[in-house]
């Protein structure tokens, strides 16, 4: 199940959040407040669809790119 | 909206913020941005910066960039560092080596949260020596010798580039490789004693072009701290974020707290307060003058040039410091327009505070004045140029 990657620290801010990475030192964006709470809740869900459950079906697409290229960047593993 | 239009409003907190802990220096380079040398008595205790530091935690600053003035000199710098990695900080240092022998490399190669760059200002003794001081080539030799004997992993490399020096980017590149370092390039602006080499430093129009080609050709394998977006006008943008992020990404706490734009903007026009008696919060999200730099910002002379989206008018301080309008081009406008501006400036602000060792120190770079000015200088101003004679 992807999750938060545990050295990742999330910053909330007015158009989404930051996120940093302490062991890659990488700094990614989440350009949208609605990924942040996707991202957040990983957390606790037992899927990524439940994670996603309250996004418009049309959007998911975009969501789930967005959380693939956190994968590969390391911020969720 | 984009991105950047997001940041150019500001955040909550800085993404670039640098921390100088100090204005005392065992060197007394000639450029040094922040005119250091000796101590100032107001900077801030242990206790202080440690306030400073959990205040950086509540903010969730990531990361701090540590700098000076030599800020390894301070007797508390490890402990300072230890506590700001112990509180989610993560630090990012800028030495001259001085005080980088085994042991504290073995102590950093322990260390998860420490990066380290060493400043060099010339890949060969000679060109660097020239600008930061008898000695010095060879002690930022050692610290990365240090730093690899203890499998310090991509320490960096942080070099200022200038006119004395752009024709050795091949060879910085190879001495970084020779250490399993990063290399990361800047840009000279004339601030600090900066302001009194300008002149004589800031690389030419033809290397400009140089330094963009080679920075096309490596981008990728090179860091540059954003520093070189004015360049984006001889082609195609640079990677980075390509905006003046002064008060709105960057900003300075310098040793005595005074909370500055950025670090290349020490003067009182940039001053937004201090972390003693407002605290680094407050400061940050409420000063006036922070709030009118995330205000749009007008092109000036600027927005008819068809390079502006990537340029932006190039970098503030350097507008200020050499006597040029803010909203108007770069003193390295790469279309010429910075020179011609310059052409009818008068005179510039001084940078606030000189913290530079009376007299100079013991084998460093020549002290002269030389004036920014053309006619303020003497006729044989070259054979008073501590850079004179220097052949790259
Ligand atoms: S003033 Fe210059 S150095 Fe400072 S953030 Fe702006 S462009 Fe960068
Ligand atoms: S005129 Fe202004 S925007 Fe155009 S290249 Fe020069 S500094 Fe940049």
């Amino acid at each position: 199940m992807l999750a938060l990657h545990p050295q990742v620290s999330v910053r909330p801010e007015p158009f989404g959040a930051l996120l940093y990475h302490f062991g890659t030192r990488r700094l990614s964006f989440l350009k949208d407040r609605r990924l942040l709470d996707v991202v957040r809740r990983l957390d606790g869900a037992t899927s990524v669809d439940e994670a996603l459950s309250d996004v418009p079906a049309g959007e998911r697409a975009a969501f789930r790119s967005a959380l693939a290229t956190l994968e590969k960047t390391g911020m969720l593993q | 909206m984009k991105l950047v239009e997001h940041f150019a409003t500001g955040l909550d907190a800085p993404i670039c913020l640098t921390w100088e802990l100090t204005y005392a220096c065992n060197l007394a380079c000639l450029h040094c941005l922040s005119s250091s040398g000796r101590r100032d008595p107001r900077e801030l205790s242990t206790e202080e910066c440690k306030t400073v530091i959990d205040e950086l935690q509540r903010m969730q600053v990531f990361y701090v960039n540590i700098g000076g003035g030599e800020p390894t000199v301070r007797s508390d710098f490890w402990e300072l560092v230890d506590y700001a990695t112990a509180h989610q900080v993560g630090v990012k240092f800028s030495t001259n080596g001085v005080r980088i022998d085994a042991a504290a490399a073995r102590r950093l190669a322990a260390s998860d949260y420490v990066d380290v760059q060493i400043s060099l200002d010339g890949a060969t003794a000679e060109v660097n020596d020239a600008v930061r001081g008898a000695g010095s080539f060879d002690m930022a030799l050692a610290a990365l010798q240090h730093l690899a004997d203890a499998g310090f992993r991509d320490a960096k490399i942080s070099v200022v580039c200038t006119r004395q020096n752009i024709g050795q980017l091949d060879l910085f590149k190879e001495l970084a490789d020779r250490y399993g370092a990063t290399l990361r390039l800047t840009r000279l602006r004339p601030s600090g004693r900066g302001a009194d080499v300008w002149d004589e430093m800031h690389p030419t129009m033809a290397q400009q072009r140089e330094l963009y080609d080679w920075l096309v050709a490596h981008g990728e394998g090179v860091l540059t701290g954003d520093s070189f977006f004015h360049l984006s006008a001889f082609g195609s943008a640079l990677p980075g974020l390509n905006l003046c992020g002064a008060g709105r990404v960057v900003c300075l706490i310098d040793p005595v707290g005074d909370v500055y734009a950025c670090p290349f903007a020490i003067h009182d026009a940039f001053l937004a307060g201090n972390v003693r008696t407002a605290g680094f919060q407050e400061v940050w999200q409420r000063s006036e003058l922070f709030a009118e730099l995330r205000e749009p910002q007008s092109g000036g002379a600027c927005s008819s040039c068809q390079h502006y989206d990537a340029c932006q008018g190039g970098c503030m301080a350097a507008k200020f410091f050499t006597g040029l309008p803010l909203d108007g081009p770069d003193p390295e406008c790469v279309q010429g327009y910075g020179e011609l501006a310059l052409a009818s400036v008068t005179s510039a602000p001084k940078p606030t505070g000189d913290h530079s060792h009376r007299g100079g120190v013991r084998g460093g770079p020549v002290p002269v004045s030389i004036g920014r000015h053309p006619e303020s200088r003497p006729v044989s101003a070259c054979e008073e140029n501590p850079l004179a004679g220097l052949t790259v």
